[in-house]
This record gives C-alpha cells, structure tokens and sequence, in this order.
C-alpha cells in the first residue's frame, strides 16, 4: 500500500484500501480557521449539541485577523466563545498566525495522522508524514459531531526527485516548474509522495512550501516520508513522543505513474497572472515592472523564508518605486527572526512589517489599486485576490522577492548570490 | 433538489478558480442571496446579472480548483442556477457542491456538444442529458450522496440524522 492507502485504512478501520475505495474515516484532527463561525453556525442551526471529541478540534484565527470591521468581530467572537463552550483546547487566537504553521509549531500534526480543515492548504501536513485535506465548513460541523467522513481512497503518484539545486534556485521554483509542466489539475485528486536522492537535503521548511503548493496542481494529500528531518523537527513539541509513528508506503505498493525531476537542471520560476500554472523561467520575465512585493503566506512565510530574503536585502534598499510588505507566518516565526536581526534587516531595508497571519494574501490590507502589479511568495495569484481585478500578481520565491524589490522589477535573485 | 433539470448553458472555460467564483472579501456572508449578488463579479460589471439569466453552467476541466470555500457553490446557486455540468471538477468543489445542494455532473462530451444559450435537460437519476436530439450519459450518483442533495445539503442531512421524523402512524 502507499502511504494515503495506509493511512486511510488505518482511519477507517480496516487492514487494507485500494484506489478507488470510499471508505468512512476519522479524522486524528480537524482544523477551522476563521471560518470556525460558519461552522458552528451550521451546528446551532441543525440542533446539534455535542461534540464527538473536541479534543479533535484545532482552532485558529488567522484571516483578516485581528478584526477589521464589525462583521469580522462578531465571527471572531462567534469562534472564541464556541471554544470556550465546548472545551477546545487547541483554540489560537489573533496573535498566534497561519492556522498550519501554528498547528506544525505546536505538536499536533503528526507521522501518520488524518487531518482535514477548512482550508486547501491543509496538504501542508504531508511535510510532516499526515495526510492533510481541505474541506468546506458544514463537512467540518459534520466531522465534529459524527468524528467521520467519507473519502475516496486516491490514487498515488511518486515525484523523484535527483540532485541538489542551483545556487538562487529553491523548493518554490521546483513547485512553480512541476505546477507549469503538469497543469492546475495534473494531479487531480491524486496522491503524491516525494522521494529521490535530493529529499534527505531538503529541510522541513522546504517540504512545508512543496506540500503546501503542490495543492495547485489539484492533489488530494502529498508526502515526504518521514525521516531524521522530521523526527527533529518533532522532537521537543511532542506531548506524547510514542506517539510519533511514521507511515511508510510497502516496497510493493503501486503507482500510477513516476515523474523524474534533476532539481539541478531548474532555474528560478515565476508564476504570471492569473494562474499558477501560468510559469515562466525568471529570464522570460525578468525586468516586469512592479509596485508592491508581499513576503508573506503559508507557502513561503516560515523563518527560513525570511533570512533566504534578508541574506539579500542586508545592507541594501529596495527601490523607491516598491513596497515591500512583509508578514510572517507566525508569531514563533517573527519572535525568532526579532531576535536573530532578521527582521531588522528587513525594516531597514525600507519594508513593512504587520502582525503574523495571512495578511495581504487573503485580502487583508496590501490591498492592490487598478493597474498595480504585486510579486509575492505567496501561492495563488487569481484575478483580484489581492483587490482590484485589474492587478496583477505574479509568484515567485523569497530569494526572487528580495532581488525585485531592490530593483523595482522582476530580476534573476542569481546576480545577488553570486 | 429536482431530478429532471432543465434550461439554458452558459459556458466557462477550464480552471474557472473559486476565487472567481466568489472572491475572498465576501466569505463574511454565508447566505445564498448576498453571496450572489458578487458571484463571479471578477469578470466584469453586470456579470452577476448577466448570468442569471441562465440556468446552468457548463464548464471545461478542473472547475471549482483553489481556494476550498465553500461559498463558491452557495453563490453559484445564489445567481439561480441549479447545476453545473463539466468536462471535470476540483475535489473541494466536489464535495461543497454535494453539500450544499447543488447537483454538479461530469459529462465532458455534453460540454463539447454544447455553445452558450442552449437549452439542455438533466435527468439525474437516470443519469442522461437531453440536448435535442442526442443524448448523453454520466455515472449515477451512489444513494448517499443523492439522498444529501435531495435534502438540499448536507445540513439538512445531520438534521434529519439528528432529529429523525416520527414514525408514521399504524394503519
């Protein structure tokens, strides 16, 4: 069996699930963000009082957060006192940053562990051996009170990966490349898993942007097997340490199909409006004039990310005509980068620094005029998801932001590095 | 839900995203009239509009992909539409369609065979549509799921779960 077969097997019960299968599986945990309010809203309707274990339940609060408007304060108040009320422990509130990040940071995703939530990023949690997927907020109140929910076994495919990248060219770019060659959907309600000699040099902040956006190629779950990385990674968060145990697929398991990638052979990758799978190689589009840049979202907003920008920021200015707006992805994360200078780097090189969250990414401030053209590491650049439908948002990595934004268009990260 | 649909196609192209469908600003209404009123704004002004004057979208690959909200189906049915018909569908829209009462078929041969303003007839339980003279077929939808989009959605399912009707009286 592969890795998503065991695990679903193991969730519903039973010895063995074959592609294809539906097959009714409990969660180990479910995650709501700030759609938490939609979700209890569903639970006081239907009449439903009880959860089935809320000890299951992860809650934190990380769009538009703290509160904006009237409106979002009152959701917000909604999620804290459903919290409250039904003794949720896991409950983060508008300081702690993005949902997926947080719960990584904390302990709660696990080797082998089932997690869905109300977000499509939850396949994240594959860069820790979980199978993590989204889903909509009744199918949550569904999860809480009954603990189960239908899934379709999926079929797997291997990502082999050889060799080490380039100097300036990271796991985002492998992601913007295999997005590009595969398409939006290339693997529709697939199964991926990583492997290849170039994983064991990958770090786990790495594996979190590759599972993370590897969502935009239409996958249900995606896996790096767990290894030395990730038990360190684990090591001191864990309640419970025996319950760290690794899900590895059977040497016998079968794949629909294996995808080769030499990661020494990609250069830096930029995704163009107004679709993922939209990619360029940076010298097609390198010299793209641009008004803002956002360092910030759950796919490249983790403290590696940000020393990867301020390795090429440091001592320098981004240029007058740019914003440079950064968000890190949680409050451990910017805690960290305060005290090791990075965020200082970052300010004095004319950047913005807002509170740990989504942020700009999900519509809350940086928000774009007509006409206006944003570089972000984030990992969707849909018309208007940053405001106006007639601005522009192209993706790239940390490295590609920082060189943009001291040159006030989109430039190779490769002329800073050498 | 009915199981005979019938009426005019609009028609999308492939990857149309949720962010499209209804953008993030306005995931702080949950009810089909609001959601609607913005559902597909992105396109243009009057778009919202334009579209209701059509009963079901046809669309090509990978409908519904990105963000997993499931307001994108609420405000779909929001705009008066009672199905989508695509050539294939992104899992999160799968599921939120299903559970939010919206009937959504794979039929990629329909999509091909069809140009805005036709009129096309859905029989869900039979599992065919209608489109003049020629007739497509698409898997049936299993029991379960059916019986969820009978009842309008899932919420309505756990309700019916939760408080089961009495039993009818004996004869």
């Amino acid at each position: 069996m592969t890795i998503a077969e065991k695990i679903l097997a193991a969730k519903s019960g039973k010895t063995s699930a074959t592609p294809g299968e539906i097959v009714e599986a409990f969660p180990d945990l479910v995650m709501s963000h700030t759609a938490t309010w939609r979700s209890a809203s569903v639970m006081q309707r239907i009449g439903a009082t009880k959860l089935y274990d809320p000890d299951r339940l992860a809650i934190v609060l990380d769009h538009i957060s703290p509160a904006k408007t009237e409106k979002y304060a009152a959701d917000q108040q909604i999620s804290r006192n459903f919290a409250r009320n039904n003794g949720v422990t896991k409950f983060y509130d508008i300081d702690a940053g993005i949902a997926h990040l947080v719960l990584m940071e904390a302990g709660h995703v696990l080797p082998g562990d089932l997690i869905v939530g109300t977000d499509s990023h939850c396949t994240i949690y594959g860069s820790l051996g979980a199978l993590g997927t989204g889903i909509g907020y009744t199918e949550v109140t569904s999860v809480w009170i009954t603990g189960k929910l239908w899934l379709k076994v999926p079929e797997s495919i291997r990502i082999i990966l050889e060799n080490r990248f380039a100097s300036g060219v990271y796991s985002k770019d492998l992601m913007l490349y295999l997005i590009g060659k595969l398409g939006a959907d290339g693997c529709s309600y697939k199964s991926v898993e990583f492997y290849g000699g170039s994983v064991s040099d990958l770090s786990v902040s790495e594996r979190m942007t590759m599972t993370n956006l590897a969502m935009e190629m239409g996958v249900k779950c995606a896996f790096f097997p767990p290894d030395e990385k990730t038990a360190a990674y684990l090591k001191d968060k864990l309640a419970d340490p025996s319950r760290y145990r690794p899900v590895y697929a059977d040497p016998d398991a079968k794949y629909e199909q294996d995808i080769p990638v030499d990661i020494s052979k990609l250069e830096p990758m930029v995704a163009c409006p107004h679709e993922v799978e939209n990619t360029k190689p940076i010298g097609e589009v390198a010299g793209t004039h641009i008004d803002q840049v956002f360092l910030g979202s759950c796919a490249n907003a983790k403290y590696e990310d940000l020393v990867v920008a301020a390795g090429i920021l440091k001592g320098r200015r981004i240029h007058p005509g740019v914003r440079m707006i950064i968000t890190p992805g949680s409050k451990k994360i910017m805690m960290d980068a305060m005290s090791s200078g990075v965020l200082q780097t970052l300010m004095e090189s004319g950047g913005l620094v807002t509170n740990p969250g989504c942020g700009a990414c999900a519509g809350d401030g940086g928000t774009l005029a007509d006409g206006e053209v944003c570089l972000s590491t984030a990992n969707r650049n849909f018309i208007g998801r940053m405001g106006s439908s007639k601005s522009q948002i192209y993706l790239s990595s940390p490295a590609t932001l920082a060189a943009s934004a001291i040159k006030g268009v989109i430039s190779d990260p490769r002329e800073f590095l050498a | 839900m009915q199981s005979v649909i019938q009426g005019r196609v609009y028609k999308f192209g492939d990857n149309v995203n949720s962010d499209i469908i209804i953008p993030g600003r306005y995931l702080i209404y949950i009810d089909r009239e609001r959601l609607g009123q913005h559902a597909f704004e992105m396109l243009g002004e009057g778009f919202p509009d334009k579209l209701r004057s059509f009963d079901i979208l046809v669309a090509g690959r990978n409908f519904g992909c990105g963000s997993a909200r499931e307001q994108a189906a609420t405000a779909i049915q929001g705009l008066g539409i009672k199905a989508v018909v695509a050539t294939s569908f992104a899992r999160t829209f799968y599921r939120n369609a299903i559970n939010d009462g919206l009937p959504i078929v794979e039929c990629p041969a329909l999509v091909t065979a069809v140009q805005e303003g036709d009129e096309i007839q859905i029989d869900l339980e039979a599992g065919k549509i209608h489109f003049g003279s020629q007739e497509f077929t698409f898997p049936k939808m299993p029991d379960s799921v059916r019986k969820i989009l009978e009842l309008g959605g899932l919420a309505e399912y756990l309700k019916s779960q939760l408080h089961p009707a009495p039993p009818a009286p004996q004869a």
